[in-house]
């Protein structure tokens, strides 16, 4: 073996090696914040955390039951906003529309998609806050919910696009309506994609913060009804991890280890639902 | 009435039911309630620029393009400009991107050239979960592991090696450009990778089987003939990660610093556009006030949008490069 071949082939092996220490470190990182979580935040999870209010400003204790149930409520407005447009417009554009049409539609998605979630919040401070006067559940639900739209109409669409021709040509020789068809045949086919597309859309936006910052703003009391301001797991993180009280900081990192346990089991869940083989359309 | 022209090409014999028995069976009706559910996408969008076009209108009006080259922001004197916000957000994004882009592709490679199937799946299954860990929990690991690192070993060790440059000079706070700078890069890899993973992938058998049977050995053939090839593709997957880096929020605007500063010091405190929307938004008094907010928030839309807009399109020229010339 020559000398210039033999520096060709270290060259060849040292460099793929590196590669190999790349991946290694990128997917080393997840291990690295569930053992931070679990290790801060595993001690500081109790029963209180899960059924008490937030203790007044110095005195230890109490919990985030507010912001948990919150997190819930605004997730459902955002859910009930995000899932219906985003599913029947995905079937309109699998189904119905031109390709013009489909076109401006998959171009809104997308660009919305990519809008920046900080300006998000912007804008529904603009459409619900301002002209309702108060930060409110609907608000941050409406923001949340604007979030899920472009990822589930997305993925959606490219499920029932994946429903093989043959069984649309069955139903219809079988003298089904278009909608019929839809309904009874294409869309309990893609059921599986369908279903871990909105699962993925809400794990995305159960995380998301920036948008509720000024929408739905926090509370430290329970937010009766859906037109108050209100407290999310997800902001209470953010203003405990940069309060400078200890215990604060504790319960930060407790409220981190439940936010992202949930979305990280959604996040399986979805990805189980489908049958092995068929990739996940990325949102 | 375009009934006739729009049957789908599903239909078995196009054309073949008449616009009032489709009526009839309901078709036309699902057909208007799915498309007013796909047409409000296109106008909520449409809303959001409008709205952030209209409520920055004052500021627009008042500063003019002056915005965004004043350095001054006092919301006392009602004297705004963007600049180190501008700044913050350009200098915290870059060196994300030189962090994240060689260790991105890096990882990439391997995932797409060298493990088999299985592991490469698996690895792509944690990238996934990675990409879905929300900005507040990296905020959370940056205020509290981060910047205590920052600011005992590496601020401390960077000054002692490489002081000299005007880049690592300065006290060693923790917080600051170059540690806003890192926990993004540590979020946009996943966004690298699983981009440059695919695109990789979608290059031809025979361009590797090519250079190997020419006698490259397999790292030539991948850098050589596979990268090049697919080279487009991962400028996208850049510019995705870069539209990502610069409108995240809560991950910057917790580890940041949030001093409206312009050093060339990487270990100053800053500020980016995200981050002074987040923090100052609700207290924001006076309309002025807001509306320069307002329009922080429109240059990053058309920022990211324009990002990512080349990402995508870039991508895409390279997938249908790969799918289409085998024989090139």
């Amino acid at each position: 073996m020559s000398p210039r071949l033999r520096w060709r082939k270290f060259v060849s092996g040292f460099m793929l090696t590196m590669t190999g220490v790349c991946a290694l470190v990128a997917v080393s990182v997840l291990f690295f914040i569930l053992g931070y979580l679990v290790y801060h935040g595993g001690t500081s999870i109790n029963w209180s955390f899960f059924t008490k209010l937030p203790k007044p400003v110095g005195e230890t204790g109490g919990g985030m039951a507010n912001a948990i149930v919150g997190s819930a409520k605004m997730l459902l407005v955002a859910s009930l906003l995000g899932v219906p447009i985003g599913f029947l417009g995905a079937i309109y554009l699998a189904e119905f529309s031109g390709s013009k049409v489909a076109f401006v539609v998959r171009y809104a998605a997308d660009l919305l998609n990519g809008v920046p979630s900080i300006v998000i919040g912007i804008f529904a401070y603009s459409l619900v806050v301002l002209p309702f006067k108060h930060f409110s559940t609907l608000a941050g639900g409406f923001a949340l919910g604007l979030m899920m739209i472009p990822i589930t109409l997305r993925s959606t669409e490219d499920f029932l696009l994946a429903v093989p021709r043959a069984l649309r040509e069955a139903a219809m020789a079988l003298g089904a309506s278009k909608w019929k068809t839809i309904a009874t045949v294409i869309v309990p086919a893609a059921y599986r994609g369908i279903l871990t597309a909105v699962l993925l859309a809400f794990a995305r936006v159960a995380g998301e913060t920036a948008p509720l910052l000024f929408t739905a703003l926090g509370n430290r009391f329970w937010s009766p009804g859906w037109n108050q301001p209100t407290a999310s797991l997800p902001v209470a993180i953010f203003n405990y991890a940069v309060a400078p009280y200890e215990d604060w900081h504790r319960q930060a990192w407790a409220a981190g280890l439940v936010l992202l346990g949930l979305i990280l089991v959604i996040n399986i869940i979805a990805r189980a639902v489908l049958a092995r083989g068929i990739a996940v359309p990325r949102a | 009435m375009a009934a006739t022209t729009t049957v789908p090409s599903a239909s078995p014999i196009p054309g073949s039911r008449s616009f009032l028995k489709r009526l009839r069976e309901g078709d036309e009706i699902a057909r208007l309630i799915t498309f007013l559910f796909a047409v409000s996408t296109v106008l909520v969008t449409l809303l959001l620029i409008f709205e952030l076009w209209q409520d920055s209108a004052l500021a627009r009006h008042k500063f003019g393009f002056q915005f965004f080259f004043t350095r001054v922001w006092d919301p006392i004197a009602e004297q705004f400009g963007a600049l180190p916000f501008i700044y913050g957000t350009m200098v915290t994004a870059t060196v994300g991107l030189v962090l994240a882009v060689p260790l991105g592709i890096g990882a990439a490679i391997f995932l797409a050239e060298l493990a088999p199937a299985r592991l490469s799946d698996a690895l792509e299954f944690f990238i996934d979960l990675l990409a879905a860990v929300p900005s507040v929990i990296y905020g959370l690991l940056g205020v509290f592991i981060v910047v205590p690192l920052m600011r005992d070993y590496v601020q401390p060790g960077l000054k002692n090696t490489l002081g000299f440059l005007p880049l690592f000079s300065g006290p060693a706070y923790g917080i600051g450009f170059l540690t806003a700078g890192i926990v993004l890069a540590i979020m946009v890899i996943p966004y690298i990778i699983s981009v440059s993973r695919e695109v990789l992938m979608s290059v031809p058998r025979d361009q590797r089987e090519a250079a190997l049977s020419l006698g490259s050995t397999r790292w030539e053939s991948t850098w050589k003939v596979v990268v090049p090839f697919a080279r487009t593709g991962i400028m996208g997957s850049i510019f995705l990660a870069l539209a990502r880096a610069l409108g995240e929020t809560m991950a910057v605007t917790m580890v940041i610093g949030n001093t409206p500063t312009i050093s060339a010091s990487l270990f100053s405190p800053g500020y980016s556009i995200a981050a002074v929307i987040a923090n100052e938004f609700t207290e924001a008094t006076g309309d002025l006030y807001l509306s320069a907010l307002i329009e922080l928030g429109l240059v990053l839309f058309l920022l990211t949008f324009l990002l990512n807009g080349l990402a995508r399109l870039l991508i895409v020229v390279t997938s249908q490069r790969g799918g289409g010339t085998a024989n090139a």
